[in-house]
């Protein structure tokens, strides 16, 4: 699980927006981040997108995970506008759960940088959500991640 | 009858059984311990000794007799099969028409309806965002909508699954509409499929409307009026699909459901009912997962322990009260992505364990229920399923046909004893109400969920073109997914707000403040006031958002 630089510690959320309630997904995905050394932010369903802008800019997230069973995912174009609108353009956001092909196409049009499928292995998202955590602190910062001040 | 044909071939001492175990050692070689998804050891063989060990040496009694171990009926499925209930609902109420007399027109007997996320979370379509309207169920906020999804539908004749969580609104709307058409209540026949409150707040939290003990009141209104009114109507479901897709193993799915059914009885009782009358209008439902023998036994084990349950626990005298009845819906977790058409394989492996664990009713997914709600074509292959396994297949020619089976009746008899232990552990919480009050049982569940997804990882539990037997994706088998028009959704919506506006204030004001005196008032009937409030034009949110302010907002239970 470590990439040999303890010392960076992603901060992530791990929430759903929408009307779905189904969170084992997320419940898991945020277990296995704790447990792969990130700062966890975890919220219950249901969160709206001004809530989640909200919480991403007071906790200082790097990224942003939303776990979608039932369709909510067709509102994370939104959530993206959202987030560059409140200047949090260098939050990485990412989609886990089930979306088919052609909506993630337009996920990722929107900016999502990865949509994870069932299958998915924790190792695996655990990897891609601390590389783009670096990339948001990069992105973010102007500075070399790492190196952060 | 175990001795062998040629002894003389045997060193002198061996048993034929020391035999078997012999060379059944030296073939396998340290062979792991194999356990089920409960936790029970699954043994390479099974004897008679195994079943006389496991604890129930008695013969098997018969099919619609006590203890029901073999059915609830005496003809089973070689009498009436099982309800072939397909969940349908998508987009607006003239979509839900349009695919309800298609199904009507092949000959289904039996119709389901589900709403749309908006309606469960107890919103109208004016206050949600319009990109999710209609995308996972059919979007009905009040009479009139249901009007129009049942147009040229008798709905005195039809069985109607609602899922319909507390307080019930939806089948308020049906209600209404029985009533304008001249229909008598009292030929509505059905089941409230998402009354177990109690589950909503374990797993599946679509549903949180109502604070914990308004949910309760709610429940216990809505099966005495029911009782009263609509009798032939099935007002309480109890329900373990949603825990065990949570996570829980089938043992704890059982455990907990039957846990949640004493519990609702039990409440009844305390508010005076009779466990004769409100029993046998109890229904179960349940989730089938691909671990196939143990499915069986979980349902042959379920189906015994309710029995005793309804008449020594609940004091039920009447074999009607004891008869476990219960829906089944093939589970949707073990479904994959990748390969999709495999599913249609475990979908028809799944769907054989819940016959041959003798349901009622069979819901079988859809192959591409792990991208979209179904499409009409997988929805039909998932029909056909069932009755390729009936009518090609002839697994309904026997009633039971596992039944004395040594390694069935023996995982009937473990998983028996495994449930009474989880059961047991609720019990000492304080009964089902008081572990999901304090989140004992959303933390057992976490712990399960993550001790399978860790098993997956691992590989220990093969899932075909996931972890192992993986092959090129082939997207062309994952069609492009359509959602319902966006046009037709606007006109629908439109509709809605100005039929809203011509109501007249002061006719919703006092239904509103009806719903209130009904809530306020110990001997008020809330869903009594639920189904007055639909006649007089109020809507699903108006509804909920009034009774959320009298009995208590359902928040969440924060479960770490």
């Amino acid at each position: 699980m470590t990439d040999g630089n303890d010392d960076f510690r992603p901060r992530v959320l791990v929430t759903k927006i929408g009307l779905d309630g189904h969170d084992r997904g997320s419940r898991i995905v945020a277990a296995a981040c704790r447990d792969a050394g990130m700062e966890v932010i975890y919220t219950p369903p249901w969160q709206s997108i001004p809530a989640v802008v909200k919480l991403a800019l007071e906790e200082d997230v790097d990224v942003v995970g939303i776990s979608s069973l039932a369709t909510d995912h067709l509102i994370v174009p939104k959530l993206m506008t959202a987030l560059r609108d409140a200047g949090l353009g260098n939050v990485r956001v990412v989609v886990g759960g089930i979306v088919p092909d052609n909506e993630e196409r337009l996920l990722i049009d929107s900016g999502v940088r990865q949509v994870f499928h069932p299958g998915s292995t924790m190792d695996e998202i655990t990897t891609r959500m601390r590389e783009y955590a670096r990339e948001a602190r990069r992105a973010g910062a102007g500075v070399d991640a790492e190196n952060p001040t | 009858m175990n001795q062998p044909i040629d002894p003389h071939l045997l060193a002198s001492t061996e048993t034929a059984r020391e035999r078997w175990q012999r060379e059944f050692d030296e073939g396998v070689g340290e062979a792991g311990v194999i356990a089920n998804v409960s936790g029970i050891p699954i043994q390479p063989l099974y004897t008679a000794a195994d079943r006389a060990a496991s604890g129930s040496d008695e013969l098997l009694g018969y099919p619609g007799q006590p203890d029901y171990t073999r059915g609830i009926y005496a003809t089973m499925h070689r009498g009436r099969t099982w309800t072939q209930r397909q969940l349908v609902g998508l987009g607006t109420p003239a979509d839900y028409n349009r695919r309800l007399l298609g199904l009507l027109d092949r000959g289904a007997t039996a119709i389901s309806l589900i709403p749309c996320n908006s309606v469960y979370r107890g919103l109208d379509m004016d206050s949600v965002e319009p990109e999710l309207l209609g995308t996972c169920g059919v979007v009905v906020n009040n009479a009139d909508h249901m009007d129009r999804c049942l147009a040229g539908v008798d709905v005195g004749r039809l069985s109607c699954a609602m899922n319909d969580p507390s307080p019930f609104t939806l089948l308020a709307f049906m209600l209404v509409t029985a009533e304008r058409r001249g229909i008598d209540w009292s030929r509505i026949t059905g089941t409230s499929n998402q009354s177990d409150y109690l589950s909503h707040y374990v797993a599946n939290h679509m549903f949180y409307r109502l604070s914990l003990p308004g949910a309760r009141r709610v429940l216990m209104d809505h099966i005495a009026w029911c009782r009263r009114f609509a009798p032939r109507w099935n007002p309480m479901s109890v329900v373990g699909q949603h825990m065990q897709q949570a996570g829980a193993t089938p043992a704890e799915a059982m455990a907990f459901t039957l846990a949640s059914a004493v519990q609702n009885a039990e409440d009844c009782i305390a508010r005076g009912m009779d466990p004769g009358e409100f029993l046998p209008r109890f229904t179960f439902f349940f989730d089938i997962s691909l671990s196939f023998f143990e499915e069986i036994a979980k349902f042959r084990a379920g189906r015994r322990i309710w029995a005793r349950l309804a008449r020594e626990r609940l004091g039920a005298r009447d074999e009607k009260s004891w008869r476990f009845k219960f829906h089944a819906q093939t589970s949707g977790v073990d479904l994959t992505r990748q390969q999709p058409l495999n599913n249609i394989a475990r979908i028809t492996a799944q769907a054989m364990a819940g016959i041959f664990g003798g349901l009622q009713s069979l819901h079988t997914d859809s192959y591409d229920e792990v991208f979209q709600v179904p499409s009409e074509a997988a929805a039909r292959i998932a029909v056909a399923t069932q009755n390729i396994l009936r009518e090609e297949a002839h697994l309904t020619d026997v009633i039971d046909p596992l039944g004395g089976s040594f390694y069935v009746e023996s995982l009937t008899d473990q998983m028996e004893a495994k449930i009474l232990a989880i059961m047991t552990t609720i019990d000492d919480a304080g009964g089902m109400y008081r572990a999901v009050e304090a989140g004992l049982v959303q933390r057992m569940i976490g712990a399960s969920a993550m001790r399978f997804q860790r098993k997956v990882e691992s590989g220990e539990q093969v899932v075909v073109g996931v972890n192992k037997y993986q092959a090129d994706d082939d997207a062309a088998n994952r069609p492009p997914v359509e959602r319902p028009d966006a046009a037709a959704m606007q006109r629908h919506l439109d509709d809605f707000r100005a039929a809203k506006a011509a109501r007249p204030a002061v006719a919703v004001a006092k239904a509103l403040d009806d719903l209130t005196r009904a809530a306020d008032s110990e001997d008020g009937n809330v869903f009594g006031a639920v189904v007055d409030g639909a006649r007089a034009g109020l809507t699903n949110e108006e509804i909920c958002t009034r009774l959320r302010r009298d009995l208590g907002y359902g928040q969440p239970l924060a479960i770490v």
